[in-house]
């Protein structure tokens, strides 16, 4: 479909000229590839839920379970993006402002949610946080693992780089200058962070904020782990998701897939306003 | 500015000693408990009843398959989303074209969509219900709970990874450099293979790096498709799953635990090509 569009385009100069080969071949493989493997599949999807009608596709939303499930999954992934909003500032600080040993290990070790499986993390956290694990007898009379905190904690796990790596660039970037002329005229330090470069900072921290979210509320592997996964209490909605696929309702797995799609369609949207609107104040995104 | 050093104490434009302290102190903390702990506690478990038993957990047929399978969908996954790396980034990088910018974000959606989504759209698309099943059932094609899904919702996931390292590369590498091989006469080929490739193999190298680390441990999408069919289409976090489930920890961990370890190789490779060559973040030339 794609592909076809961009055919019949090119008559009125799709391209700005070049001499530069490979424009039809590589674009066009790039959307076919792109069409077969993301948007095809997505379509798919959303034509089964368009299938169900609008009542239908209320009747499974407005399931108790349903409804308790994407409270859920957006409650805590919430939770640990503003826990790794001031974490994640912090610790992009220290990273970029403070010299100690090992820092670069450190700033190595913050990718580790990225490039670690999520099923090694969920289980390594479900040991740890379990009541007879290394952290959670700690808190003993107190569960953390198979309580939504449990998710909370896996969810900051997984959100930590979006943050940092979003933060960290902005912050090496800041001109000490700045700084320097609001000491100049009185500022104190603390005043100085939060006045002159916190609002400079803002852009980054929420689109980090926006990357952690939607990343928390789609994140499944880390999660089941150490959830418990009690319906109405801990069971998050990409479980549910799968659990509707393991009865054979389609239907419900596909209504609760195209909401938490829809979502995070108007994640994008809003982490790309923010850039733009960042772009367009200071000059940087 | 000199001066002004010799007479205070501190830096006014910075924290005083004992608050850098406490600051770095918190951060230690935050990640000793969410980074370096589950970390520590996969190789711990692993090893809980010696090198003996890890080592019998790692030998046993369906450990092996299972790294097999994994192993076979990440050589099959990565070099497809290379190759359309490249493609995406040339198309993008090297042309101005009318929806550019959305092209980009399209690029970019699988990594906002729940794995889980990304397995479930393909067991729409291939299973009973769906148009496409009965015609493939009736040639005898398996794709769902066979090894074709597996790579099918692998490749899903990790799409966006090298197209996202090298846009942004070549971009800032503009086009002189392949104009001047072309009016110099070299042909398209030649152009990307002498003048292009040299330009962005370190930021490639890196985006199959994380392509890879993704592709080997991918649970969610694949969990969806795959019908955990054990020694058959279980993959190596699958695999950990199913230990893990049937609380055989000391297994679960030890194969855990070669995960961790393919993330600490990536993450050092990736370290070293980040300073060494300033790959990935600074994008810079060679």
């Amino acid at each position: 479909m794609t592909a076809s569009a961009t055919a019949s385009k090119a008559g009125w100069r799709l391209k700005q000229p070049s001499i530069i080969p490979g424009f039809g071949l590589t674009l066009g493989f790039s959307l076919a590839y792109l069409s077969l493997i993301i948007l095809i599949p997505i379509a798919g999807l959303l034509w089964r839920t368009a299938e169900l009608g609008w009542s239908g596709f209320f009747a499974i939303l407005s399931d108790e379970r349903t409804i308790r499930a994407l409270y859920i999954s957006f409650g805590t992934a919430f939770i640990a993006a503003l826990v790794n909003v001031i974490f994640g500032t912090l610790l992009a600080w220290v990273l970029t402002r403070y010299r100690f040993p090992g820092r670069r290990l450190i700033d190595a070790m913050v990718d580790l949610p990225f490039a670690l499986p999520t099923a090694v993390a969920g289980i390594a956290f479900a040991s740890l946080y379990a009541p007879n694990g290394w952290i959670g007898s700690l808190f003993m009379p107190f569960r953390i693992a198979f309580t939504p905190i449990g998710i909370v904690i896996a969810l900051i796990f997984i959100g930590l780089p979006f943050v940092v790596r979003t933060v960290q660039p902005i912050m090496e970037e800041i001109d000490k200058e700045v700084e320097e002329a609001a000491a100049t005229l009185g500022a104190n330090r603390f005043q100085t962070i939060f006045n002159v470069l916190l609002p400079g900072l803002t852009p980054a921290i929420l689109t980090g904020f926006a990357l952690a979210f939607a990343r928390g509320v789609g994140e499944y592997g880390s999660v089941i782990f150490i959830a418990g996964n009690i319906p109405y209490v801990s069971e998050i909605a990409p479980l549910l998701i799968v659990i509707r696929l393991e009865e054979f309702n389609y239907a419900g797995a596909t209504a609760i897939a195209t909401i938490m799609l829809l979502i995070s369609f108007a994640m994008l949207l809003v982490i790309n306003l923010i850039q733009a609107w960042s772009r367009k104040r200071y000059g940087n995104a | 500015m000199s001066n002004n050093r010799r007479i205070s104490f501190r830096n006014p434009a910075d924290e005083s000693f004992s608050t850098k302290l406490v600051l770095v102190c918190l951060s230690l903390v935050f990640l000793g408990f969410f980074l370096f702990l589950p970390l520590v506690v996969v190789f711990v478990e692993a090893f809980r009843k010696g090198g003996e038993a890890y080592y019998e957990a790692l030998a046993e047929p369906d450990a092996w398959a299972a790294i097999r399978l994994t192993l076979t969908v990440a050589a099959i996954a990565v070099p497809l989303n290379l190759i359309f790396g490249l493609a995406a980034s040339w198309a993008i990088a090297k042309f101005e074209f009318k929806g550019k910018a959305f092209l980009i974000t399209l690029i970019d959606l699988p990594f906002s969509i729940s794995p889980v989504i990304s397995g479930l759209v393909y067991v729409l698309l291939f299973g009973t219900g769906s148009l496409l099943g009965p015609w493939l059932k009736s040639y005898g094609i398996e794709i769902l709970f066979a090894v074709p899904g597996i790579v099918l919702a692998t490749v899903f996931v990790t799409f966006p990874f090298v197209a996202r390292e090298l846009i942004p590369l070549m971009q800032d590498q503009g086009t002189g450099d392949e104009e001047a091989a072309l009016s110099l006469g070299a042909s398209g080929w030649q152009t990307f293979w002498y003048v292009t490739l040299p330009n962005i193999k370190w930021g490639l190298l890196y985006g199959v790096l994380l392509c890879n680390a993704r592709a080997m441990g991918e649970f969610g999408a694949v969990s969806v498709v795959s019908g955990r069919i054990r020694g058959l289409t279980n993959t190596m976090p699958l695999h950990v799953e199913i230990l893990y489930n049937e609380y055989n920890m000391v297994a679960a961990f030890a194969v855990a635990s070669l995960l961790a370890l393919l993330a600490l190789v990536t993450l050092a490779l990736k370290t070293f090509l980040e300073l060494r060559f300033g790959a990935g973040n600074a994008g810079g030339r060679h």
